[in-house]
Order: structure tokens, then C-alpha cells, then sequence
């Protein structure tokens, strides 16, 4: 061959040549026969073509400046050697390097499955409150009185239903 | 409950006279989800895990459906104990090689379990014996919102539950079921099979032993990709495959009964005789020995109750509970002797093989 293809892993001519489709959409990786050995695709009994896609979009190196979570201080170079985020907000923080890497590893790349309703309406209902209480305190500092009273029974009735959401659960 | 309480008592996998399914052995989901607003376990510090570990096994622990079960951090653990779990598949291995921090939460019955601190801060798993993606589903699913209401899950309405790994990424489910698939292996059509399933973007792995060994014709297929689709729809697609597969399997058997049934009369036969009298047996040995048993009863030459025999076996002769039960540790040519031992007894009350209803 003229141009042989290189290992996709080590840059060694590749012979083994493996296509998955996933979701009509096809994924070709390429590897020499001693990575092929080594991540188990010679294997009857089966492996992972994600993580190996996972490790080999990684490669070859990007330029640039090594970027930070600024929640947890992950690096994208420690992402590059584990193949795993610090935090949370790392999804975030490192979303462009990201975004690319799902399109091949997933169907999809955005979330169409179950929602945690109790926590998001627990979250809401915890940013409502912050926010009245704000505004509370804004309207005493203002001397608007009428508002003031308006905004303390409005986060006694949010207080009341959570309760009262609360208490109902933990009688069941 | 104790550990060994645990290991000593009935468990779904162990104990299920109801095990009537053919080809698929066990169906199993599991969910991974994260603590909003900290580290994963993998990069958090040792003093944050213990504190997330705390709060995590706490808030598992007192959930209904894990009432009179056990809680425990992973390091309170020895390694023969750890062993067993895994082979009884509660825990990953993974888990047992968690230094500090890590803790188990597994019901009375051992069908769901939570992993604390593994790849991520939980790790749910439902566990049934036999064919039953509704049922588990419906299980995981009540866990997970119940769990919902004492955790804030690190969630992004995007991208879904936060992993620490991408892979897992949105729903964070894994699916599997472990199927028996002895003709499909006699027949050398494993192979192919595994080429078709790993295209359809799902991941086949043999079950027993290290790595992908794949002893006793055992193997368990699951969903790969977790995000852009629902867990319905990946349950959907994953249990259309399955049942493709199972087909694929009776209709190997068929043929193998068609083509030259003393052959497989024989391996059945043989392998029978090496349970009942064999004195040194290694656990891929027993395996493949017991998966022909399994075969046997499935085409009616041993009596139906036995299956439930052997599906205990397969996870007993595995070298942990091989050691447990001899209560002591064992070298692997010590163990071959017990275990041995143990199959001879077991066998010895086995009534003999009867071919004229398989034979047609």
C-alpha cells in the first residue's frame, strides 16, 4: 500500500480495522495489531468501542493553554490522561472540548430521558424564596412598608406548602 | 444486618426457584448520579469523600426499600468478603480496589444495591433473576426519585445526569442482561454474534473470571451509549436485540438437535459424569461443565428443578464462595479439591440423564 493507515493509539501501521454504527451513524477506528491484542478487540467475547473512541478523540494533542475548572481546579490535561471530569461544573468549563467527543460516544447530545422533578421544584422553590426574601429586605430599606407585608406573606405561603409537601411524605 | 448475615442468607441470584427463563439468567440496570456542586470521587479529597460518603449512605440507607439491609464503608471489608459480593455480582471490582471512602448499601433480599464513592458518588443497581426489564426498571426508576428527594443531583438540562465519566453521561443508565448461550458458542456462531451486537452500539462481555473469559457460555450484553435517548427507548432497543438473541439461541439449539444429536448428547452425558465423580475441578472447568447441565435441563433431560441447582452452582463455585464456604483461605489447587467435593455431593443427588425426550 502506498499510504498505509497509522494505529489511531500509537502512529504504527494499523491492520485492524474496526467500523460500529451506532444510530446510522458511522464510527471507523483503526488500530495496529498489538493495540488491536491490547484493547480486547480480537476478543470474541466482545469490548468497548466507547471507550476507545473516548481515548482516541483525546489524540493528537490540542495547542493552546492548559485550561481550569475554576470549581475544582481539573485540568484538560488530567481529562486527557483519565478520560475523566473532576466536577460537575467541569461540564461546563470544558465544554468545547466536549461537545465534539458526544457526537461520536453518544446518540444524541443533548438529554431527552428523566428529569428530577422533586429536586429542580425544591431548587426553584429555594430560589423563589432567596429572591423574596431580597426583595423583602430591599422594601424595608426603602421604607415601602405595603410591599414589605405583601413580600413576608407571599414567603410565608411558599414556606407553608413546602412544609406542608414535607410533612405529607414523611407520613406515608 | 451484618455482612455475614448477608453472605449467609437467601439472595435473588442464589435462591430463585423461579428462574424459568431459558437464555437470560439475570436482568440488571444501573444508574449512575453525582452530587451536585462536588467532586467526583475520583478527584475529590480524602476528607471530602468521607464527608460525601456520609451523606450519601445516610440518606440510602433510610429508604424503605432498604430497611433490615446492610451499610457499610467498603474498607471495613476483607478481601474474601469483597470477593463474594462480586461474584454474587453487588459490587464492581473497581470498588474493591477503593482505598478510603467508598461505602455499599445492598437490600435484605440483595436485589438493589447502592455503590458510594465509586467511578461516581452512586452507583444504583437493580438486580432480578430471570427476563424482567419492566419490573427492574419500575424498581431503579422508584429508587432513584425517592432517593431525588433527600440528594440534589448534579443535573444539567442539556446534558442530563453529570457523570464523571462522558460515557455515562444523561441518563446514566446501563442496562444488561446475562445470557446463557451454550449452542451459540457450540455452534461457533458466538463470534458473529458479537460483531452484530457490538454494531448495534451495544457491548458484549463474557461474565465470569477476569477480563473477558467467558466461561460457562455466560455473557452479558448492555446499552453503550446513554445520552439522546431515553431510558425507555434504550431499554426498548436493548430488549429487542435480546430477544433476537434468544432466538438466535433456541433456533441454535434446534439445529444442533437436528444435525447430530449424540454429539451433543455426549458432551451432556460426559459432563454429568465428570460432576459426579470428578475430584479436581477449576471454576472455568465447573462452568462449562454446568453450563451443559443447564443446557440439559433446558431440553428437558434433566428434571426443570435443577436449573435453580445450577444457577447457584455457577455462582458457588466461583473461588470466593468456594472459600467461604470452607471457611478459611485456599490456594487455587486447594480449591479445585473443595470444589470438587462440593460438586460430587451436589451431583450424587441428581437423577440421571434421560435423552429420549430431547432425542427426536
Amino acid at each position: 500500500m502506498a499510504n498505509p493507515l497509522k494505529c489511531d493509539l500509537c502512529a504504527k501501521p494499523a491492520t485492524v480495522h474496526l467500523t460500529q454504527i451506532v444510530n446510522s451513524k458511522i464510527h471507523k477506528v483503526d488500530l495496529c495489531e498489538a493495540c488491536a491484542q491490547a484493547k480486547g478487540v480480537t476478543d470474541p467475547s466482545g469490548f468497548s468501542l466507547a471507550d476507545l473512541l473516548l481515548k482516541a478523540s483525546l489524540n493528537p494533542e490540542p495547542a493552546g493553554v492548559d485550561t481550569q475548572c475554576e470549581s475544582c481546579g481539573f485540568t484538560q490535561q488530567d481529562f486527557k490522561k483519565t478520560g475523566r471530569f473532576g466536577c460537575p461544573a467541569c461540564y461546563n468549563h470544558f465544554g468545547a472540548l466536549l461537545e465534539p467527543m458526544l457526537d461520536s460516544m453518544h446518540k444524541g447530545s443533548t438529554h431527552t430521558g428523566k428529569v428530577p422533578q422533586r429536586a429542580l421544584a425544591r431548587k426553584s422553590l429555594y430560589e423563589r424564596l432567596t429572591q423574596l426574601e431580597t426583595e423583602l429586605d430591599q422594601a424595608i430599606k426603602a421604607e415601602r412598608y405595603e410591599d414589605a407585608a405583601r413580600f413576608r406573606d407571599e414567603i410565608s405561603q411558599v414556606r407553608s406548602t413546602s412544609d406542608r409537601k414535607a410533612g405529607a411524605k414523611h407520613e406515608d | 444486618m451484618k455482612i455475614n448475615e448477608l453472605i449467609e442468607s437467601h439472595s435473588e441470584l442464589t435462591d430463585t426457584a423461579a428462574s424459568k427463563s431459558a437464555v437470560v439468567l439475570m436482568t440488571r440496570i444501573r444508574l449512575a448520579r453525582n452530587l451536585a456542586a462536588q467532586p467526583f470521587p475520583g478527584w475529590a479529597k480524602d476528607a471530602q469523600k468521607r464527608e460525601i460518603r456520609d451523606q450519601c449512605m445516610q440518606a440510602v440507607a433510610a429508604l424503605p426499600q432498604m430497611k433490615r439491609g446492610l451499610a457499610i464503608p467498603v474498607e471495613t471489608l476483607d478481601e474474601l468478603q469483597k470477593q463474594i459480593l462480586v461474584e454474587r455480582h453487588l459490587i464492581s471490582r473497581e470498588l474493591c480496589h477503593a482505598k478510603s471512602g467508598s461505602g455499599i448499601v445492598i437490600s435484605k433480599d440483595q436485589s438493589c444495591v447502592v455503590m458510594v464513592n465509586e467511578e461516581d458518588h452512586l452507583r444504583i443497581q437493580v438486580l432480578r433473576a430471570g427476563f424482567q426489564f419492566k419490573k427492574v426498571w419500575a424498581t431503579i426508576n422508584q429508587l432513584d426519585t425517592d432517593l431525588e428527594e433527600h440528594i440534589d443531583y448534579a443535573f444539567s438540562p442539556k446534558l442530563g445526569y453529570l457523570s464523571a465519566c462522558p460515557t455515562n453521561l444523561g441518563t446514566g443508565i446501563r442496562a444488561s442482561a446475562m445470557m446463557h448461550l451454550p449452542a451459540l458458542v457450540i455452534s461457533s456462531q458466538m463470534e458473529k454474534v458479537v460483531r452484530a451486537v457490538n454494531q448495534l452500539g451495544m457491548a458484549v462481555r463474557g461474565l465470569f473470571g477476569e477480563g473477558s473469559d467467558a466461561s460457562g457460555s455466560i455473557f452479558q450484553i448492555s446499552n453503550q451509549t446513554t445520552l439522546g435517548e431515553s431510558e425507555e427507548g434504550i431499554i426498548k432497543h436493548l430488549h429487542g436485540v435480546l430477544t433476537t438473541i434468544v432466538d438466535q439461541e433456541l433456533n441454535a439449539r434446534e439445529k444442533l438437535l437436528e444435525t447430530d444429536p449424540n454429539k451433543l448428547f455426549d458432551k451432556i452425558g460426559r459432563a454429568f459424569g465428570i460432576l459426579q465423580n470428578g475430584y479436581l475441578l477449576n471454576s472455568g472447568e465447573a462452568m462449562n461443565l454446568l453450563s451443559l447441565i443447564r443446557l440439559g435441563i433446558d431440553l428437558g433431560i434433566f428434571p426443570d428443578a435443577q436449573r435453580a441447582v445450577v444457577d447457584r452452582l455457577f455462582i458457588e463455585c466461583q473461588p470466593g464462595h468456594v472459600q467461604h464456604a470452607a471457611k478459611g483461605a485456599f490456594e487455587p489447587s486447594q480449591r479445585d479439591v473443595l470444589r470438587g467435593e462440593r460438586l460430587r455431593a451436589e451431583f450424587a443427588k441428581v437423577v440421571a440423564p434421560d435423552f429420549s425426550h430431547a432425542a427426536k
